[in-house]
């Protein structure tokens, strides 16, 4: 019992930082109908942008209280990612006519690349130590069950919570939301309503960026900070967008928690798991459960193409 | 003296190496309903296309004494042309008030929530189910909905696109009395495309006929109405 109940807040703690990628991933769908495979490098981008100001430049060290410089630094990272986010849907992908997304989604897996290898060569592929927005010690944690609560598992949810309300109100609140919107049901009729389409798609880029650049600057406390440190999250996040309906940035963050908990149950109940042999019979089987996210992906898909909250295409002519 | 809203001057336009408008010439003045009739392939929806600079034109574009031929197509609605495309362009993912609300885009007055009211009440229809997805409307009423999502921008000029195509009989009557209606009241200039002749030569004031991409005739719309050939070719008379 205590067991299982450790697990569920380690997939919630999990799944938050999925939802937040997954969000992201999101956002540029629905804008532009791509994937972006960039995101998580993007994101990795941003975590390092809040460890400039808040770590290596000590430019923020005025304030005084390190949690006041993280969260200040990771606000700076989100306002320069959206930026970084905006600036590459002007400069890289806007010149190319969005009917044919074969050369863009190739634009964003050589950003992907690209990205990753700036990081490298700007910061090297050392890990490094990243302060967290959240007190992290072993001891920072409250007892439910007998199991630990972390107050980073806490300030986690919550801040992700905020942030996607946030969100919920730009988009449905604003007008700029609504233009988002309807560029995302119908470019062409965004247009003829007066949409400026092109400053909507910047928006929608910057907002995802924001968005994923956060996720990235509170994951990097748990696995340290390093170019590569997005790679398995992004393909988690892939799943909880996919799971949770690709046009939707509800079902996306809710797909985030599924896959977080799926991944941190099914890790806790079959990672030990060896078939019946004494020893693991094959090196790989003890990274199954790592593939059960995978599989339920395949499962949603299976019976809801479009995801659990996704938009089903059906229109009445 | 009537003064021209809109001028369409020598335009031409091509698809890849297709040309589909070999020069047109045009001219929509103030307050008036222009019919342009013309069958399947003759260059109707291309020819509004390219007064919205929705794709690659040649020749120019009056709206107002003002060129408007390289204005990007945004603009041109903010200039106050309202568009309505083929196949209504409603935003399905919207609910019918946000279609609504986004109708107004280019507006920042605060009477937005007024007219939105005057609408449904106008499409009680369209006001009961304005939280419901566009979408799900049936194919006259969001055609109602993309006509009054187009008024929404209080436009001085509107186009629209065969609005009868696909609609019952009565509520194609419905939807021309309607835009009629836009006209007399607010005073919009109209050019219509249509291949209904019979109802939209009663509301037109003047029209012209179009085949392959150039004007072949023109004249009011009594004038078309009793022409021989329109009525061979388009009133099945």
């Amino acid at each position: 019992m205590q067991l299982l109940i450790q697990r569920i807040f380690d997939g919630f703690s999990d799944g938050a930082v999925y939802a937040s990628v997954a969000v992201a991933l999101v956002l540029i769908f629905k804008a532009t109908t791509l994937i972006n495979f960039a995101q998580g490098e993007m994101a990795m981008f941003g975590a390092f942008f809040a460890y400039i100001f808040a770590v290596q430049s000590g430019w923020l060290e005025f304030l005084g209280n390190t949690y006041l410089i993280i969260w200040t630094a990771a606000i700076i990272a989100m306002v320069l990612s959206a930026l970084l986010g905006a600036t590459i849907e002007r400069t890289l992908t806007r010149p190319f006519d969005p009917e044919d997304h074969l050369p863009v989604v190739l634009i964003t897996l050589g950003l992907f690349l690209g990205i990753n290898a700036i990081a490298g060569i700007i910061w090297n592929y050392q890990a490094r130590v990243m302060p967290s927005m959240f007190p992290n010690s072993s001891k920072d944690k409250i007892t439910v069950f007998g199991a630990r609560l972390f107050y980073d598992t806490i300030g986690t949810i919550l801040t992700l919570g905020v942030v996607l309300y946030i969100l919920f109100l730009i988009l449905n609140k604003t007008k700029m939301g609504l233009a988002f919107r309807a560029v995302s049901a119908n470019v062409e009729s965004a247009r003829l309503v007066g949409v400026q389409t092109g400053r909507v798609l910047s928006f929608g880029w910057a907002l995802a960026s924001a968005f994923g650049a956060l996720g990235a600057v509170i994951v990097a406390p748990r696995i340290t900070l390093q170019p590569g440190m997005m790679g398995a999250i992004v393909i988690y996040a892939f799943a909880s967008a996919a799971v949770g309906g690709l046009d939707s940035v509800g079902g996306a963050a809710l797909g985030g928690v599924i896959i977080g908990l799926t991944k941190s149950l099914g890790n806790g109940y079959l990672g030990n798991w060896h078939f019946g042999f004494e020893e693991p019979p094959l090196n790989f089987l003890p990274a199954t459960p790592l593939l059960i996210p995978v599989v339920l992906m395949l499962v949603v898909l299976w019976y809801r193409p479009s995801g659990l909250y996704g938009t089903k295409r059906i229109e009445r002519v | 003296m009537t003064k021209e809203i809109l001028s369409v001057q020598n335009v031409k336009a091509s698809y890849g190496a297709i040309e589909a408008l070999h020069g047109i010439d045009l001219v929509v003045n103030e307050g008036e309903i222009v019919v342009v009739l013309g069958a399947n392939g003759a260059g109707k929806t291309t020819t509004l296309r390219a007064i919205c600079n929705m794709l690659s034109t040649s020749g120019t574009v009056m709206l107002d004494g003002e060129d408007i031929s390289k204005t990007d197509t945004a603009s041109i609605v903010a200039k106050g042309v309202a568009h309505v495309p083929q196949g209504r362009g409603t935003f399905a993912a919207l609910t019918v008030r946000e279609n609504m609300e986004v109708g107004a885009y280019t507006r920042n007055d605060d009477e937005v929530e007024a007219d939105i009211d005057m609408w449904f009440e106008k499409y009680p229809v369209l006001g009961e189910r304005q939280k419901q997805a566009a979408g799900s409307l049936s194919g006259g009423e969001q055609q109602m909905l993309a006509v009054a999502r187009a008024a929404m921008s209080r436009p001085r000029l509107m186009l629209l696109d065969e609005p009868s195509l696909g609609l019952a009989p009565l509520i194609i009557e419905d939807l021309f009395r309607t835009f009629a209606q836009i006209n007399k009241e607010q005073g919009t200039s109209m050019l219509v495309v249509e291949q209904n002749a019979n109802l939209a030569l009663e509301i037109a004031d003047r029209g012209y006929l179009i085949e392959t991409g150039l004007i072949t005739g023109s004249g009011t719309a009594d004038e078309l109405r009793n022409d021989p050939a329109v009525q061979a070719a388009y009133l099945g008379a």
